[in-house]
Formats: C-alpha cells, sequence, structure tokens
C-alpha cells in the first residue's frame, strides 16, 4: 500500500475543507436551527410523543443522517469530478497509485467532513431538546459507516458525471427523497400498513432506523438488518468502484 | 547504454475505431534527450499518455527502467515525471502545497529541502506561497515540471514544455533540461519548435499519422543540414549541363536556365571556386548566384508530407 500517497490525497482534500471552513461549519448549524424552529418547535408542539420520544428530540438522528448523507455525497462527488473537470485527475492516473489507495484518500476526507458536520448538528441539537445517547459507541459506528457508504456512492457519481447538472442529478432527484421518505421525520409506524411494508424497499429507513436506535434504544427495523443493510451498500459501492478502475470508465481512455 | 525506456509495437485504438498508435517502437537511452516532432494529431501526446497510464494501450509492451507499465505499474510509474500540455493545476492551493502533494503522491515522504531547491531553481520560490491562480502562465508551466520533478523521477516527459512560453523563459527552460540531463534524467520532449530539438537534443525522432518516421542522432541530422545548395543563373537556358561541368555533379533547373550544385560547407574544399572558374570556361554567362541550406524543419516537413502522399 502507498500510505504516503493515501495520506497526501487525504490531507490536500482536507485542505479544501479548512479553505472553506466558515461556511462548511455555519451552513449545517443554519439549516438544523432552522428544522427545530420549524418541525421541533412550530409544528413538533401540536404532535405527541413518537414511541415515547419527544418530537423534538426524535428527529435528531434523521436530521443529522440527512445532513450527514448529502454531505458525504456532495463532498466525495465533488472531490473525484474537480480533477477531472479542471485535468488534474492525470497526476492520479500517472502516479503509482491503486484504486483502493485514491478511494481510501478521497472518500477518507469526504466522511471526515460530514463526520465533523454530523457532530456539529449533533451539539446544535442539544441547544434546541434535551438528549441523552443510549448506545454511544454505536451511534459513532452508525455515523461511520453512513459517511464512508454514502461518500464512496459520491465518489462513483462524481466519476460518472460529466458536468456539474448531473453532480446534482442523483443527490437531488434519488438521495433527498430517500431521506426525506426514510422516517427522518416521522417513525415508519406511523404509515398505513401497506407503505410500512413498501418503505421497507427504501434502504434509508434501516440506517436512520438504526442511528435512532443508537439514541433512544428503539428502532422501526432490527438492528442487526440494519447493519447488514449499511455493510451490503459499501461492498456494493466498493464493488462498482474497483470495476470503476479496471475498466477505466469515463476516466482512462 | 542500457534502454531504460523499451516501447515495442504499441498500438492504441479508440472506440470509433480511429487508430491514433500504429505499432509504435522505440528505445530511448538512459540520460539522453529524445525530442519528438510532429504536427497536431500526430500522436506524440497518445505515445506519452499511454506510456504514462493515463491512456490503456490496445497492444504493445513497454518496460520502464525494465519494469512493465501493466504489470509492475507501480515500479514504472514510480521512475516517471510528466509535465503534460495543457496547464493543469488546482487554482486554489498554494504552490508549494501542490508540489508538496505531487511528492506524497508518489510516495516519497516529505522533503522541504528538495522543494525548495526545485522551486529556486525554477524560479518560483518567491510564489511558493501564492495561490496557482495568480500566477502567469509561465509561471503555471513551471509549476508543472517542479510538480514533476517532486518525487525524483529517471525519466522526465516533457509535452510540448514551452508552448506560448515567451522567448526568455523558453532559454531558462532549456537550462533546466540540460541541468537535469547532467544530474542523469533521462528526457523525451515533444515539440513543434525545430530550434527547441536543435538546441537541447540527443536525438530527434519524427512522429506522424500514429507511426515514428526516423529517429536519429541530432548531430547526424545536423550534418545533413550541413549540406547547402549553390544557385547559378543562367543569363540564357540550356538544354543539358554541358560534359566540362560533369565532375562537380551539378543538376539543372527545370527551366534549365540555372545549375544546381550541392556541397558540404564543413569540408575543407568546397569545389566553388573551381565550379565557377569551370563554368566560366565553358562559356556560360552568369546572371546571379544564391545560396540555400536545407533545415531541420526542411527534412521534417519532407518526411511529414512524404507520409502523407
Amino acid at each position: 500500500m502507498n500510505w504516503m500517497a493515501i495520506w497526501s490525497i487525504y490531507r490536500f482534500e482536507m485542505t479544501r475543507f479548512f479553505r472553506t471552513l466558515f461556511q462548511s461549519f455555519l451552513s449545517p448549524v443554519l439549516s438544523t436551527s432552522l428544522y427545530f424552529v420549524v418541525f421541533g418547535a412550530a409544528i413538533g408542539s401540536r404532535i405527541d410523543q413518537v414511541d415515547g420520544i419527544d418530537y423534538g428530540a426524535f428527529i435528531v438522528p434523521g436530521l443529522i443522517m440527512l445532513s450527514v448523507m448529502t454531505q458525504s455525497i456532495s463532498n466525495a462527488s465533488f472531490g473525484i469530478y474537480f480533477p477531472k473537470f479542471i485535468g488534474t485527475i492525470y497526476e492520479l492516473l500517472s502516479a503509482p497509485v491503486n484504486f483502493l489507495e485514491i478511494v481510501l484518500g478521497y472518500v477518507g476526507a469526504a466522511a471526515t467532513k460530514a463526520l465533523f458536520i454530523g457532530f456539529v448538528i449533533l451539539a446544535t441539537a442539544t441547544l434546541f431538546v434535551d438528549l441523552t445517547i443510549a448506545h454511544p459507541l454505536a451511534m459513532v459506528l452508525f455515523l461511520l459507516l453512513t459517511c464512508l457508504s454514502f461518500a464512496l456512492m459520491g465518489f462513483i457519481i462524481g466519476i460518472w458525471a460529466k458536468n456539474f447538472e448531473q453532480l446534482q442529478l442523483v443527490p437531488l432527484l434519488v438521495v433527498t427523497p430517500l431521506v426525506f421518505l426514510g422516517g427522518s421525520f416521522y417513525s415508519i409506524s406511523m404509515l398505513p400498513p401497506i407503505w410500512q411494508k413498501i418503505t421497507l424497499f427504501n434502504p434509508v429507513v434501516y440506517l436512520i432506523s438504526g442511528f435512532r436506535w443508537s439514541f433512544f434504544g428503539t428502532s422501526d427495523v432490527p438492528v442487526g438488518i440494519s447493519l447488514l443493510a449499511i455493510g451490503g451498500f459499501t461492498a456494493l459501492c466498493l464493488a462498482v468502484i474497483w470495476w470503476i478502475f479496471k475498466s477505466g470508465w469515463r476516466i482512462r481512455s | 547504454m542500457a534502454a531504460i525506456l523499451s516501447i515495442s509495437d504499441l498500438r492504441k485504438s479508440y472506440e470509433g475505431g480511429f487508430e491514433a498508435l500504429k505499432g509504435v517502437s522505440l528505445e530511448i537511452e538512459e540520460g539522453e534527450i529524445l525530442a519528438l516532432l510532429g504536427p497536431n494529431g500526430a500522436g506524440k501526446t497518445t505515445l506519452i499518455s499511454t506510456v504514462c497510464g493515463i491512456i490503456t494501450p490496445s497492444s504493445g509492451k513497454v518496460l520502464v527502467g525494465g519494469h512493465c507499465i501493466l504489470d509492475d505499474f507501480r515500479a514504472a510509474r514510480s521512475l516517471i515525471g510528466l509535465v503534460p500540455q495543457e496547464i493543469n493545476l488546482e487554482p486554489f492551493e498554494k504552490v508549494i502545497n501542490s508540489v508538496r502533494f505531487s511528492r506524497g503522491l508518489f510516495g516519497k515522504p516529505k522533503n522541504d529541502v528538495l522543494i525548495e531547491e526545485i522551486l529556486k531553481k525554477l524560479s518560483l520560490w518567491d510564489k511558493r506561497n501564492s495561490q496557482v491562480k495568480e500566477l502567469s502562465g509561465g509561471m503555471k508551466r513551471r509549476v508543472l515540471i517542479a510538480k514533476a520533478l517532486a518525487h525524483e523521477p529517471r525519466v522526465l516527459f516533457l509535452d510540448e514544455p514551452t508552448a506560448g512560453v515567451d522567448v526568455e523563459l523558453r532559454k531558462d527552460m532549456w537550462d533546466v533540461v540540460r541541468e537535469l540531463k547532467a544530474n542523469g534524467v533521462t528526457i523525451i520532449l515533444t515539440t513543434h519548435y525545430i530550434e527547441e530539438a536543435e538546441a537541447i537534443a540527443d536525438r530527434v525522432g519524427v512522429i506522424a499519422d500514429g507511426q515514428i518516421l526516423l529517429v536519429k542522432d541530432k548531430d547526424d541530422l545536423m550534418a545533413q543540414l550541413g549540406q547547402k545548395q549553390l544557385c547559378v543563373h543562367l543569363s540564357t537556358a540550356i538544354d543539358t549541363v554541358p560534359e566540362a561541368l560533369a565532375p562537380h555533379g551539378l543538376a539543372l533547373n527545370g527551366a534549365g536556365d540555372a545549375l544546381i550544385y550541392t556541397y558540404d560547407t564543413k569540408a575543407e574544399r568546397t569545389g566553388i571556386t573551381a565550379l565557377l572558374n569551370d563554368v566560366a570556361a565553358a562559356g556560360l554567362v552568369l546572371s546571379d548566384v544564391s545560396t540555400r541550406q536545407s533545415s531541420l524543419e526542411d527534412i521534417f516537413v519532407g518526411l511529414v508530407s512524404g507520409d502523407k502522399s
């Protein structure tokens, strides 16, 4: 393994993050605060407890997941798309690095940024609601795995995208709806029976459910299945990236 | 001397069927400078990109320092530095960080002494903390060279390094290239500038339509350049060269009003005096005399146009 190369890519990407630290920090704090004002205070005050949890606290895991997933995708997709766009990808392709090292560098950096934002949102949430985390280690594990798997997905989108519009297409048309319909703001037990079945086809349901379990000890689906789902999704993304580098699809002519 | 780069029957075809490289074979010795000349679309950049790993070859074999670029890509690529034709740089990064990144990418540990030396050599030290986007075009090109040198390559590819660069900077770059050669670095550069090949290359290769047409020692080519032609214009056209002038090996132009004499400028005797005396003795009246020297460009154009015909 070319560890030095992985570290170089990681550090280079993190430098970009630190250059825009203020925006990176301010944006999630502001949007989370808005969600709490609208859903927590304005609407949430009219909603009873969900699964025995105050609604304001109930939406915290979903809010964190929403930001973490979209941030992981956008960080990783931009991270690899930008070198393609400005032509600096030549350096990666001509360096003595394999696909795994490139992925570890870019995805590692994208996941770190998303993880940082996840913790910022968590800290912001504690300003609005009382929170106790039932399984802190499991919470960190779920967060980390979600950051990694969605950063891997973002990496694929970044390689696939031929322009900036395509870069936004999948996050906007696929990921955001799946996250909103994945139980970010409600328990799937609140849905009509038929929709309870249909929603199980949404992979995000398993992630949010598992993550919520780490906070409150209750979940829509068993935690083991949530872990299996996130592990399977990570493996699928890794397999796709392996194929991309083996075939050179959209990166090497 | 051993070949540091060995290319055998390298071919590259794209999906549309276009064949960019048609069986290129080339051996490059360690420590030499090879200038690759060719018109636009000849396959120069495809050849370089294939050797460096940016393009996957359709067939053929490339060994760098004895390492196959496909089977042993890490060892092969570690030996190579690439300065691309386009100015491809992360615009918001500081110069020094961009160069450090390149070194790290090739698995080399941090060495700020070396980075400082490279940046100073390329007159970039004062700009080390500037963002790349703040630099002039010439400076950006030097950053590309600094990045390529950061991991101490043994083979350096320069893809049109002086395109769009002013004369002074071009000569600075030639000095850098000569210094690298003195340090044992093998250099392959593509260029449109004949004078660049003349100034710094040990050998000159000509590529056109995906094929290498010629690879020759520059000195041999220069010897060909040493051939000069004297054109003796006659006041009255003639049908054949007079018998008395046969020993001079003259040619008659199409209109019959000029005798063409080819001679070696570096020879002890050019034979011009004897020729002119013999021309006068043959009763021919001169109207004018002119000379013409073929350039490397003439040879290049001749080869390329010959290939197309």
